[in-house]
């Protein structure tokens, strides 16, 4: 009798867990898009105006979508060809000893807080990029983009690296046997069997490094403008929430709350496309 | 037996309670400016009769706080806007101190000097071949005693990099060469020059015989008369020990 009752507790129990993680899921939602409505009824289409001055009323985040965009796409531009590299090396080329060593120190970078990074960025990395561009404080894209490709880089890698490994063994001895070397190996038959877990890694790393803040607000510079080069600063949608929240009433802060809905909306629609991809071609 | 499933979720939200419980006690909350934070830091550490615990934020973080119950007082470095006094009537600002807006360059920098419209087009313009310009966020005390005395009816142009406090600002000032920005007189040392402006020197005596134009006053906010606890900490902030902390500090006394 107690077994059953156990049973069933156990049951409603994960139950309840499970429906609650929807459910903060959904009231966040809710929550932002409710705080936001202010914004959107007022403003309108100006809310994807270029100019954001909020005490002269221009509510514009138009740059910083942009600028959103491009720190990620340069982030990823830089993360995919070294996560890909350093996954094959972990799952095909690495000795079991290197291996034992490099993997844990990769997914180690997943713990650093990313104010650690951010802090690496603004002290190490943005002097240099001044020095190479010879003009601003180094606070920029580039920067920017640098430290969210390392930030991205465990992410992608681990995920990279398990799917090459659930790649069949078969296959690859089926290649090797047919006197294809290791690399052909690698290239004809692996990367193209394991693409759908790999194309999941990288919009994996996607939505972490659109989703990023702390790191951002310190390296890129925060200027709310269209950025013209990889050496000019630009605000990215989270940074201008985490900048300004705290000082917000009224409109400015319904703006903010526009400003997350606006992100929410590019998060589910770089995870639904990712989600499509992978069903596509996991068929 | 379906009540069996909700004890550990009661006990979840007992320990919950419990824990908020915890934090909710005893001491001096103040909360806002970061322009307030270092003074008002001071003034915790030496006040002996009970707990402050100072956090930063901003001064509208300051006033929001302050009104919504989180902080006992709120720190600003502006005075009250209307859309604040309507919203919470109940506020009281309670003059703390003076504080004068430096204008700093990198110390390397070898200008000493500059007019009020040559600062004004500088910030106009934005970053440029000759000057990285460093401002503070929307909101900020700090920017908005910037934009009134400063700015005018001029923009502070989008092609600036935004920080979200006064040490982050100096902390670029400081290691950038071509940098310009804008501190609470209180945060300048020697990392950074803070230039004249219109000849006159940011110091504590110019501050307070008006002279340097871009000065103001600093407030702590109460929701109501302060009474008890709080305000033998207003008092002893007041006192002449507690203005001298301030003067110490490299803010101007009120008295």
């Amino acid at each position: 009798m107690s077994r059953y009752f156990a049973d069933r507790a156990a049951k409603r129990l994960v139950f309840i867990l499970g429906v609650s993680a929807f459910l903060i899921l959904v009231l966040i939602a809710v929550f932002i898009f409710r705080e936001g409505v202010p914004a959107f009824q007022e403003l309108g289409f100006s809310l994807f105006g270029t100019k954001w001055y909020p005490s002269r009323d221009a509510f514009g985040i138009l740059t910083m979508l942009v600028g959103s965009v491009v720190v990620t796409l340069l982030a990823l531009a830089l993360a995919i060809p070294l996560a890909l590299g350093c996954a094959i090396f972990l799952a095909e080329v690495a000795p079991s000893r290197i291996r034992q060593l490099t993997r844990p120190a990769v997914e180690l970078l997943v713990g650093i807080p990313s104010v650690v990074y951010g802090l690496v960025g603004l002290v190490v990395l943005a002097p240099l990029i001044a020095d190479i561009s010879g003009q601003g404080s180094g606070s920029s894209v580039l920067a920017a983009g640098i430290v969210l490709a390392i930030m991205v880089l465990p992410t992608v890698t681990s995920i990279s690296e398990e799917s090459l490994r659930a790649v069949p063994p078969q296959y690859k001895e089926a290649a090797l046997a047919m006197g294809a070397t290791q690399w052909q190996t690698i290239r004809c038959v692996l990367l193209p069997t394991a693409r759908s877990g790999i194309i999941a890694a990288v919009i994996l790393g996607t939505g972490r490094a659109i989703g990023e803040t702390m790191a951002m607000v310190m390296v890129i510079g925060n200027s709310p403008i269209f950025p013209d080069s990889i050496f000019s600063p630009a605000r990215t949608l989270t940074g201008n929430i985490a900048l300004e929240i705290g000082h917000a009433t009224g409109t400015h802060e319904s703006a903010l709350f526009a400003t997350g809905a606006v992100l929410f909306v590019l998060v589910m629609l770089i995870n639904s496309i990712g989600l499509v991809v992978h069903r596509r071609m996991a068929r | 037996m379906a009540k069996w499933v909700y004890i550990p979720i009661a006990l979840v939200f007992a320990f919950a309670l419990v824990l908020g419980a915890g934090c909710g006690g005893g001491g001096i909350e103040v909360g806002g400016s970061t322009t307030v934070q270092p003074l008002a830091e001071k003034w915790a550490a030496a006040y002996e009769d009970a707990d402050v615990t100072v956090s930063g934020g901003g001064s509208s973080a300051g006033v929001k706080g302050v009104a919504g119950g989180i902080f006992d007082i709120g720190a600003i470095s502006r005075d009250l806007k209307s859309n604040e006094t309507d919203k919470w009537p109940d506020l009281i600002p309670h003059a703390i101190a003076l504080d004068g807006v430096a204008i700093v360059v990198h110390p390397s920098n070898p200008i000493d000097n500059l007019s009020i419209e040559e600062v004004r087009d500088i910030f106009a313009t934005g970053t440029d071949s000759t000057w990285t310009v460093v401002s503070r966020e929307e909101g900020s005390g700090t920017r908005e005693t910037f934009e009134k005395k400063v700015m005018g009816e001029e923009e502070i142009s989008a092609k600036v990099e935004f920080l979200p406090s006064n040490g982050a600002i100096k902390q670029k000032v400081a290691t950038t060469s071509s940098a310009i920005g804008y501190v609470s007189l209180g945060y300048v040392d020697d990392d950074v020059k803070a230039v004249a402006v219109n000849s006159v020197d940011c110091a504590t005596e110019t501050v307070r015989n008006g002279t340097y134009p871009i000065a103001r006053t600093l407030y702590f906010v109460t929701k109501g008369e302060p009474e008890g606890e709080v305000l033998d900490f207003i008092n002893f902030c007041l006192s002449p020990g507690g203005q001298q902390i301030a003067e110490e500090e490299g803010y101007i006394s009120i008295r």
